[in-house]
This record gives structure tokens, C-alpha cells and sequence, in this order.
């Protein structure tokens, strides 16, 4: 492995043109991604997540404007790649699986079609060989009599096989990042358990990186390197996931963490942790911490310039005005 | 638990006809499959299985939405099914998992939580609309959003909205199915403390639907396994999800992904995909996927076995039958 990330990102924004103004719906936010490492950026609905895989994937609808001081992909200029190059990116050397695999299959075409256009697209292949790839794949995605499946349409499968021909889709080119947004949610726990220990395998086997959008601290905690949180459009806390999980430093992310029942640790039927208070709007001018409205540490000065903390040596950043993301006694309550 | 349960299953079972394609025989599934089930008053039963295992059906049956093809509901020891719908619907209430679809976006959240007093015809307009201030109150909202719509609310202010609705006739039982899973994390834990405080003040039985088995434990007392149309096993929550004795519950709970960084994603030994219910596996029906099957299982079928706080079905707690067949 070498030093220099595959993927490197600062300052990524997306604004939202909207009826009363622009959504400031993610603002500069910094993240990087060696080969083979596993990224999971957590975080609740509207916090920006999904966009920002979209951002990077260059799949944005034409109204939203992204820019970044640096987005670099090995290489390449996420930002500035003009569609064709982002087209070769796309499919070839980094891929996606999204949440709902009956509404990214096309229900038009069969499983085999599918798998393989891509394939037939990126490298000089010929059908033959892109069907027994498509085979070889389905058969390690843990699809039994693969070879028959290739014919099937979409509806004629489970939401767990759909979801493992996603998969299967993603990897025919074996892509050196793939981006997973929620891709368990929609899925019984017993198969979300063999779909993620799916995902780490395949990935160890091919040196792949990953980013994985969810809102799940469970899944986070067990497959995730770094950890990343995100709020109202902000990483209020990145870290390596022991660190983000052992010692959880940001309000928002110590909150978040209560609010989950564990099983061996939450006493049964006790009253789980809870954030009061809602999401803020983030159209117009956005200033101060985004958290502040609902944050049991916030002090008058949470309205002003938000620093950037660094502990445990640099690898876990929080933005807080706090040091620790507590307040003194002595400081006067918000 | 007070001695007379306050919801009772005897041996109910229902079953669908179901065509497989334009031209396909229609063949009968067996959606609940010869279940009993006590419930005590004030008791939470987790329901818990995956998708297709027979749970929604079984919230169908109790709600009064769907007929059992046979055996009997009983509600204090009364029979539901002679009952009128509406009386039954005094009685027992449902929570459905998405708040976006279980509203009817046209209406005012006064109308929505008032409607079942309007159905039942109970006060007038005035004390109506005292009832309705008084139960969004309890469930945490403003009485301004009496004149507000489903579409400018968030997904936690519509679940209280349906929470409102369901207690406001007072209930003894409600149906919780899958009430958060459509919900942020922080939000979430917000209505779970709800129903648990709600609970408390009202007294009120829940059976509660859920395939997030940290909820489940955290919320119910006891918990019911159902793997394709059967109850597995059933017990207090203390004794299923510490000493769980039917494979499917071990296998279940060990799918269960804690936030403890570092310890991988764990094999559930589950091999192959959930069987078609339309044509279920022969013997015990869990057999193709069960770590631990034993010849005889995939010929005779288990039957129900008493535990220390309630039953399970398997082999490998029954030393006298089917052995021999193997």
C-alpha cells in the first residue's frame, strides 16, 4: 500500500437551488480514503450523506452545484472530469450499489444482461467471456445455479439475491472504490449480516476501498476503518471506528450512540438516551454549529466560528467548540 | 401477569390461495400455521422473524382484517370473530410502520386523531376536541398542530400522530407493527420511550412487530420466534435472549450487529435463502437451514415442547419422537 489516498476530498459543498432561497445541504467537508480501507460516513436523514456519494459519483441532478478545493480520485479531478471522463470512471474503476435493488435493476432486461454491459462497455471482452465473468461473480456473491439465473428478470428474484446481483453488478469491472449507500437497510438482519460479511470478504479479496452510507451504528461499528458522522450537512466527527466507538468525543455523536438500545448493556425497558429538538433548516446563510439548537453542551460562543479539534494524534477530528466536546462548569449554558 | 390473559390465540391458522402466474394452479399457503398465544394484561409480546414469516398476517387476524381459516381469538375470553368490527376496534388498536403512508395526507391531524371518536360516535364536537387536546398532549405534541397536515410534519411528530389516533379511544391492546423502523435513530428511541411511558400510564398490552431484535429486547417481555407460519419458540425476554434454545433464535440473535467496534460481521450459519411458503420444507421446516439438523427432521415435524416460561419446537429438545424413523 502506499501512502497517497485513493480518494481525497476537502471542501466538498453541494447547494441546492429551492423555491425560498439555496439549500446549503452539504458544507466543505474533508475526507480521504486509502486503498482497500473501508469509509463509513453515518448520519440521519437530510444530514447529506446520499448526495455526497452522488457528488463523488458525479450523479447529481443538473440544479445542484457541487464544488471542492480538492476531489481527487487516483488521479482525476472528480469535479472538473468532463462527463466523458467520468463515464470511463464510472462502473469501471469505481461503482455503487444503492438501498433498493428492485428500483436500480432494470425490470426490462435480464439479470444477465445486466451484469455484463458493463463489462462489454469498460474492457475488450468478448459476450462469451463476459458471461462466464458474470457466472464466476454470481457464483462468489453466493447465487446458486448461477448459470441459469442469468436469464431471469429482476422480479423474479428475492430482495436478498437482488441485492446480491447488485453486488455482483458493481464488481464485474472490480472497481478500486466502491460506494454502498445503505445497502442492508431494506433487508432482513440474517441476510444483512451474510450481504455485509459478503462485502468485506469480496473486498479483501480484491483490494478494494469502500464507502458505506448508513445510519446504523451496528453496521458501522463492525465493518467500518474510519468512521465519519454527519450532521446538517457537516462531518461534525471522523475517526478510526475504535476511537469514534470507544471514546465518542462530539455531542451529536455521543447522543446518537445512546439513543440505540444494546443488547447486554442497555438495561431492559430503562429510557434510552434521546437528541430533543429537530434538524435545522439549511436554507440561506448557515452559520455556526449546526448541532447547537439541540446540543445539551452548546454555549453562546456554538453561534460563532466553529474550530477543527484533533485528539488521539490527529486521527480523530471533532468540530466543536469545546476541546473535548463538553462544557466546563464554569461556562455559561446557551 | 394476572392469571386471565387479556388476548388469547387457540390453534389459529389462515391460509391464502394464491395463483403463481396467469396460468398457475392455485395452490394454498399457509401463512399462521396452528398458533396459540397467550398475552397478560400490561404484558409487551415481541413478535419476531423475517420477512414472510407469517407476523404482518397475524397483526391482519388480530385487528379483526383478516379472518383465521381456523381456531379462535379471544379477548377476555370472549370470541372476536362473532364480534362486531367496531366493538373489536374499541378494544384493540394497530401502529403501523410508516407514518408517511399510514395518514391520509388531505386530512388535519384534528381529524385524524379524532376520527375513531366520530366513527364510534362518542361526544360531541366539543368534547371531541377536548379528547384530541388531551391525547396530543400526551403524546408529546402541540396542541397548534391540531390544524396542521401529515405533510408538514417529520417522520417522529407523524408516528405520535398515529400513536394519538390508536390510544385515543383507549384501547387495551395495540398492534405495534414495526413502529420505528422507518424512523431516524433519534428519533426512534423518542417513541420507544413513549410507548414504554405510555404503557406504564395506561396500562395498555402491546404486541409489537419488530425484525430489530435490540427494540425487541429492549421493549418486551416476552418474545415469540415465528419461522413460516409457526412460533418456534416462545419465552420471557430474559430467557430468549439469554439461554435461546430453537437454532432459529440462536441464529437470529447472533445476526444482531452491536456497536462494538472490531468484531466483524458474524456468520450466521444460515446457508440457504428463506424457503418459498407456498411449498415449505417437509418435517421441522427450519431443517435446510438448521446448523445443527439431525436426520429425522427433515421427515417429522416437531412439536411443541414446554420450557421453564413457555415452549419450543424442536428435536433436539425431544428425545422420544421421529428418532426412530431416521
Amino acid at each position: 500500500m502506499t501512502d497517497k489516498p485513493l480518494l481525497s476530498v476537502r471542501g466538498l459543498t453541494i447547494d441546492i437551488p429551492v423555491a425560498s432561497g439555496t439549500l446549503h445541504a452539504v458544507r466543505g467537508i474533508d475526507f480521504e480514503l486509502m486503498k482497500g480501507e473501508t469509509l463509513c460516513i453515518v448520519g440521519e436523514s437530510g444530514s447529506g450523506k446520499s448526495l455526497t456519494s452522488l457528488a463523488l459519483m458525479g450523479l447529481l441532478g443538473g440544479r445542484i452545484s457541487r464544488r471542492a478545493s480538492r476531489a481527487d480520485f487516483d488521479g482525476t479531478d472528480l469535479i472538473a472530469a468532463s462527463n466523458r471522463q467520468m463515464r470511463r470512471l464510472r462502473g469501471a474503476r469505481m461503482a455503487m450499489i444503492f438501498q433498493e435493488p428492485m428500483t436500480s435493476l432494470n425490470p426490462a432486461y435480464t439479470i444477465g444482461d445486466q451484469l455484463i454491459e458493463a463489462l462489454l462497455l469498460h474492457k475488450k471482452v468478448g459476450r462469451a467471456a463476459a458471461r462466464d465473468r458474470a457466472v464466476a461473480l454470481l457464483e462468489k456473491v453466493g447465487i446458486t445455479s448461477a448459470a441459469s439465473r442469468l436469464g431471469q428478470y429482476p422480479h423474479q428474484l428475492s430482495g436478498g439475491l437482488r441485492q446480491r446481483v447488485m453486488i455482483a453488478m458493481a464488481l464485474m469491472c472490480e472497481p478500486d472504490l466502491l460506494i454502498a449507500d445503505e445497502p442492508t437497510t431494506a433487508l432482513d438482519v440474517t441476510i444483512q449480516a451474510q450481504i455485509l460479511r459478503l462485502l468485506v470478504d469480496l473486498q479483501r479479496e480484491m483490494n478494494m476501498a469502500m464507502i458505506l452510507i448508513t445510519h446504523d451504528l451496528g453496521v458501522v461499528a463492525r465493518i467500518a476503518d474510519k468512521v465519519a458522522v454527519m450532521y446538517a450537512g457537516e462531518l461534525v466527527e471522523t475517526g478510526p471506528a475504535a476511537d469514534i466507538f470507544n471514546a465518542p468525543t462530539h455531542p451529536y455523536t455521543r447522543g446518537l450512540i445512546n439513543c440505540i438500545p444494546v443488547p447486554g448493556k442497555t438495561a431492559r425497558g430503562a429510557k434510552l438516551g434521546t437528541i430533543p429538538g429537530i434538524v435545522p433548516s439549511l436554507v440561506g446563510e448557515v452559520t455556526g454549529c449546526p448541532f447547537r439548537t439541540r446540543c445539551s453542551e452548546a454555549v453562546p460562543a456554538c453561534r460563532g466560528e466553529i474550530p477543527v479539534r484533533t485528539r488521539h494524534a490527529g486521527r480523530q477530528r471533532i468540530l466543536c467548540v469545546h476541546e473535548d466536546g463538553q462544557r466546563a462548569a464554569s461556562e455559561v449554558p446557551a | 401477569m394476572s392469571d386471565a390473559p387479556v388476548l388469547e390465540l387457540r390453534n389459529v391458522t389462515k391460509t391464502y390461495t394464491v395463483k403463481q402466474g396467469m396460468f398457475g394452479e392455485p395452490k394454498p399457503l399457509t401463512a399462521i400455521n396452528d398458533v396459540s398465544l397467550k398475552l397478560g394484561r400490561g404484558e409487551v409480546l415481541g413478535l419476531v422473524g423475517e420477512s414472510g414469516c407469517g407476523k404482518s398476517t397475524l397483526a391482519k387476524v388480530l385487528l379483526g382484517l383478516e379472518a383465521p381459516s381456523s381456531g379462535e381469538v379471544l379477548v377476555d375470553g370472549e370470541r372476536l370473530d362473532g364480534q362486531d368490527r367496531r366493538k373489536l376496534a374499541r378494544r384493540i388498536q394497530p401502529i403501523f410502520q410508516d407514518p408517511y403512508s399510514s395518514l391520509n395526507p388531505r386530512k388535519s391531524i384534528a381529524d385524524i386523531v379524532s376520527l375513531p371518536l366520530r366513527v364510534h360516535k362518542v361526544g360531541d364536537a366539543a368534547s371531541r376536541d377536548r379528547a384530541v387536546r388531551e391525547i396530543l398532549d400526551i403524546v408529546g405534541l402541540p396542541a397548534r398542530v391540531m390544524n396542521t397536515y401529515p405533510s408538514q410534519m417529520s417522520g417522529g411528530q407523524r408516528q405520535r400522530v398515529a400513536i394519538a389516533r390508536a390510544l385515543i379511544m383507549k384501547p387495551e391492546i395495540v398492534i405495534c407493527d414495526e413502529p420505528t423502523s422507518a424512523l431516524d435513530v433519534s428519533v426512534q428511541s423518542q417513541i420507544l420511550n413513549l410507548l414504554g411511558d405510555l404503557r406504564q400510564e395506561f396500562g395498555l398490552t402491546y404486541l409489537f412487530i419488530s425484525h430489530n431484535l435490540a427494540v425487541v429486547e429492549h421493549l418486551a417481555t416476552r418474545v415469540a420466534v415465528m419461522y413460516l407460519g409457526r412460533i418456534v419458540e416462545e419465552a420471557s425476554v430474559g430467557e430468549l435472549f439469554d439461554t435461546p434454545r430453537h437454532p432459529y433464535s440462536v441464529a437470529l440473535l447472533s445476526s444482531v450487529l452491536t456497536p462494538e467496534p472490531g468484531r466483524g460481521v458474524p456468520d450466521t450459519q444460515l446457508g440457504a435463502v428463506f424457503p418459498n411458503p407456498i411449498d415449505p420444507p417437509s418435517g421441522c421446516h427450519f431443517h435446510p437451514r438448521c446448523a445443527r439438523a439431525m436426520p429425522h427432521c427433515a421427515q417429522v415435524a416437531p412439536r411443541p415442547l414446554p420450557t421453564p416460561e413457555g415452549h419450543v419446537e424442536c428435536h433436539l429438545y425431544d428425545d422420544s419422537r421421529g428418532r426412530a424413523v431416521a
